[in-house]
């Protein structure tokens, strides 16, 4: 084991409605679906139509300008429908499942025993390449590149996030089968960021960083950052740990086995604990009859309350999500709302009086708490973000359309959930992620990947 | 309360382009958003948001400067107490003072905050909280015997060109209410030094024997340090001065208010006095005249070094906006501070020339330490790309 990296900056959110530590499995979904929106940047060409039979693991659609990236049917049946909204983008391709129509048949063996174009010709294949993601950008990697290294985080510090000491536990063969698979991939190193309290600790041929702090901790970029930050040039590929698994199973049984643990959490859930499904399921299937009745509106959210995308009741869960939040709307007006000495709404400074009762979880609604304005107060994002990066010029940068500044300011080092908390934080309510995936795009047009 | 949103909900097209009265609609929104947090849910990005808004952190602030308000009320009925001879209470002091104070308020806030709504209507824009800290920090460091007028020239000329040519609120390079106080400075000396002008109604009357009005500073400058009162009655504020800047220990409850809610920076604060005790411990080594004999400690009660170094160096617009800056910037603050005291015969008082100055030096101290976070990372980059 090496030693803590110790990361000060930053904040926990205390919320209410966290994940107990029971497990449900449900039933199969009779619909799964797969959102190509869920993918940052790509353009899908399609390879099936409606009323098509497909296997689980079958190429749904591809990626026009990488079109050996494979995008499969997380479970076999039939394609219904293909959603599409405005200029015909494809938004949903949607399976209607059948617990009898099985998987393709891929290689099964030990990847230690393949050779790392193998591997990747099977993950490709399978559909579990877009599991990895790069940096700099947070993009699907790019099958012709080398990357430095592959991070892995096992612990996410995201407000009601869950724990994957909990959801992986009784998996860890698998989870070092994917680990052994992905380390054909690289020539450097795998590194697995842990908690202090972990599992993962045991795991071969990483490399283990053990972090302790508060929220960001989880993030990967900020594990990268406090070990090895990224310079210009550099890439270094990252997977979410439940991806891990698919992995680890595909080569462990030659099938693919999208099933996945998510964390129904959040205040307005009556017993948030967590749900065993499948990828790709709608979340309905998740939260009906599980929501406290209400007469508010309430916000479903596929992820986190920092980085989450809101979805309706009839949507699918995000392909990189592992947690299902559920909070009030908040769409109210409040009187005089901030004159209010307001105990029961949170805040990192101390103007309110949060700050009474440390050990408090709050109820936190969707309401921005007030209008957007021009930056006024500084030193607040500074005391969020554990990293070598000034966050408010990085920004300036952005808005300034500044690449020279952007990039020495470290926009390879950031992705939108490194910043969140600087959203969350911020007086003015400026829309940081929504700046920072701008920079980002910025970079990606006038850069290349 | 419910009535009061119906009617609000019901009225509010009428504001809205299109409306008959879209002309005021940054009024409305102004009026609607100070009676209600508005309902606005998050559209991108993170979904919950801090509790704390513009307008909370302001109120925090002016809650901060109350005590100097309530002090220097006082103040005003004592002092004048004092030159006239006339014995009063404590609560009578105190009205009488608030009752000199309240118009000069009065005219601030109205004609401050009048050109804000005009000025965010013209832009069509929501009307920026910034105003409401600045309106109350003008006739908290101008003498009690301002004139009305010069007031509303003042906060005119401040909120104008000081702020809305540059953007508004969030935008100005330099302190608002600083720029007011040195626009009366150089515009009309006159009511804004000498020793008649810092006790009420002190000009044309004669007080009584031994009574001279005269500032802490005023003496300090005449090189007559034996003059200037007591450490003890400078802390507490004792002393003639501009309203809201004499009593350390009210200025010191107003930080402890900053610092404890993160709302002003600490480091400034912290950085200034530094500053000071670092200039004036210079000057006590190597003492030319009686001034730099003063201690160094001295200069921190003296004037209006405290409110100044608590309430307008801590602006987060017009200072520095980094961390490390925020250091370089309060310690300068400091330095001239005592340098301008000291050492410039015809401004006895240094602190709004320090902070002003500064204020405009800000951005090339964020240049500097920007340019040298960017040439770390590069070395970085470098060490990595040779091993």
């Amino acid at each position: 084991m090496s030693e803590t990296i110790k990361l000060r900056k930053g904040l926990n959110i205390k919320l209410q409605g966290g994940a107990k530590p029971e497990m449900e499995t449900l039933p199969l979904p009779s619909k799964v679906a797969l959102k190509p929106t869920d993918f940052h940047g790509l353009t899908p060409k399609l390879k099936v139509k409606a009323d098509d039979v497909v296997k689980a693991g079958d190429a749904l659609f591809f990626d026009k300008y990488h079109p050996e990236i494979q995008y499969t049917a997380p479970v076999g049946g039939k394609v219904v429908s293909v959603n599409r909204g405005e200029r015909r983008k494809i938004l949903e391709i949607v399976i209607e499942t059948d617990a009898k129509a099985g998987s393709v048949e891929f290689k099964k063996a030990d990847p230690k025993s393949l050779s790392g174009d193998e591997v990747k010709e099977q993950l490709l294949q399978s559909g579990m390449w877009p599991f990895i993601k790069r940096r700099p950008y947070g993009v699907i990697a790019s099958p012709t590149e080398k990357p430095i290294s592959i991070y892995i985080s096992t612990f996410d510090t995201a407000p009601l996030a869950p724990d994957y000491n909990f959801v992986i536990k009784d998996q860890l063969a698998t989870f070092q089968t994917g680990i052994d698979a992905l380390g054909r991939l690289t020539d450097g190193k795998i590194y697995l960021g842990v908690a202090p309290e972990t599992v993962f600790g045991n795991l071969k041929n990483v490399v283990i960083n053990t972090f302790s702090g508060p929220h960001p901790a989880g993030n990967v970029g900020i594990q990268i950052a406090n070990t090895k930050p990224i310079n210009k040039g550099e890439v270094i590929w990252t997977i979410n740990a439940q991806d891990v698994l698919f992995i680890g199973r595909l080569f462990e049984t030659g099938k693919v086995d999208f099933t996945k643990v998510f964390a129904l959490a959040g205040s307005e859930v009556e017993n948030p604990k967590y749900y065993k499904t499948v990828l790709g399921a709608p979340v309905a299937a998740i939260v009906n009859g599980k929501l406290k009745k209400s007469d508010y509106k309430q916000r479903i959210i596929s992820g986190n309350v920092l980085t989450g995308t809101q979805i309706s009741n009839q949507c699918y869960v995000g392909f990189y999500d592992s947690q299902v939040t559920v909070i009030p709307e908040g769409d109210n007006y409040e009187f005089l709302g901030w004159a209010m000495p307001r105990f029961n709404r949170f805040s990192f400074s101390r103007a309110y009086f949060s700050w009474i009762n440390k050990n408090k979880s709050y109820v936190a609604d969707a309401n921005t708490n007030g209008e957007e304005r021009a930056f006024v107060v500084t030193g607040q994002y500074e005391k969020v973000v554990p990293m070598d990066i000034l966050p408010v010029h990085l920004l300036k940068a952005i808005i300034a359309d500044d690449i020279d500044k952007m990039e020495q300011l470290g926009i390879y080092e950031i992705i939108e959930e490194d910043l969140a908390l600087c959203e969350f934080v911020c007086t003015s309510k400026i829309e940081v992620q929504k700046l920072v995936r701008r920079g980002i795009n910025l970079m990606i047009k006038e850069m290349g990947n | 309360m419910k009535s009061l949103r119906k009617f609000l909900d019901k009225n509010k097209p009428l504001f809205q382009p299109g409306g008959k009265f879209s002309k005021f609609g940054s009024t409305f929104g102004a009026f609607e958003t100070f009676l209600f947090t508005p309902n606005h849910t998050s559209k991108s990005g993170s979904h919950i948001h801090d509790t704390i808004d513009l307008k909370r952190t302001m109120t925090v602030v002016i809650l901060a400067l109350v005590p100097t308000l309530l002090f220097g009320s006082w103040n005003i009925g004592y002092q004048h107490g004092l030159a006239f001879g006339i014995e009063r209470g404590i609560f009578e002091n105190f009205i009488f003072g608030f009752l000199k104070v309240l118009p000069i308020m009065i005219v601030s806030y109205g004609v401050g905050l009048g050109i804000e709504f005009i000025v965010a209507q013209i832009r069509g824009h929501e009307v920026n909280e910034g105003f409401l800290v600045t309106g109350i920090l003008i006739p908290l460091i101008l003498p009690v015997n301002i004139p009305l007028w010069m007031v509303a020239l003042a906060t005119a000329f401040a909120v104008v060109f000081g702020k809305e040519i540059f953007g508004g609120t969030g935008y100005n390079v330099m302190n608002v209410a600083l720029i007011a106080r040195a626009f009366l400075f150089f515009a009309y000396p006159s009511e804004m030094s000498g020793d008649l002008v810092w006790v009420y109604d002190l000009a044309g009357n004669k007080p009584v024997d031994g009574f001279s009005g005269a500032t802490p500073l005023a003496y300090a400058a005449q090189n007559a340090t034996s003059e200037i009162a007591s450490f003890k009655d400078m802390f507490l504020g004792l002393i003639p001065g501009s309203i809201g800047e004499t009593s350390t220990l009210a200025v010191l409850i107003g930080a402890a208010v900053l610092i404890f809610t993160g709302i002003g920076s600490w480091k400034i604060m912290l950085a200034t006095v530094l500053g000071t005790l670092f200039m004036g411990g210079i000057c006590n080594l190597f003492p030319a005249n009686e001034y730099m004999t003063l201690p160094a400690h001295m200069h921190l009660v003296m004037g209006g070094f405290a409110f100044g170094a608590v309430f307008m160096a801590t602006d987060p617009v017009t200072a520095s906006g980094t961390e490390k800056g925020k250091w370089i910037y309060g310690f300068m603050i400091g330095i001239l501070v005592v340098l301008i005291r000291v050492f410039n015969p015809a401004y006895p008082e240094g602190m709004m020339l320090a902070i002003l100055l500064m204020n405009v030096w800000a951005p090339l101290i964020d240049y500097f330490v920007i340019e040298s976070h960017v040439k770390r990372r590069l070395k970085r980059a470098k060490i990595k790309g040779n091993a």
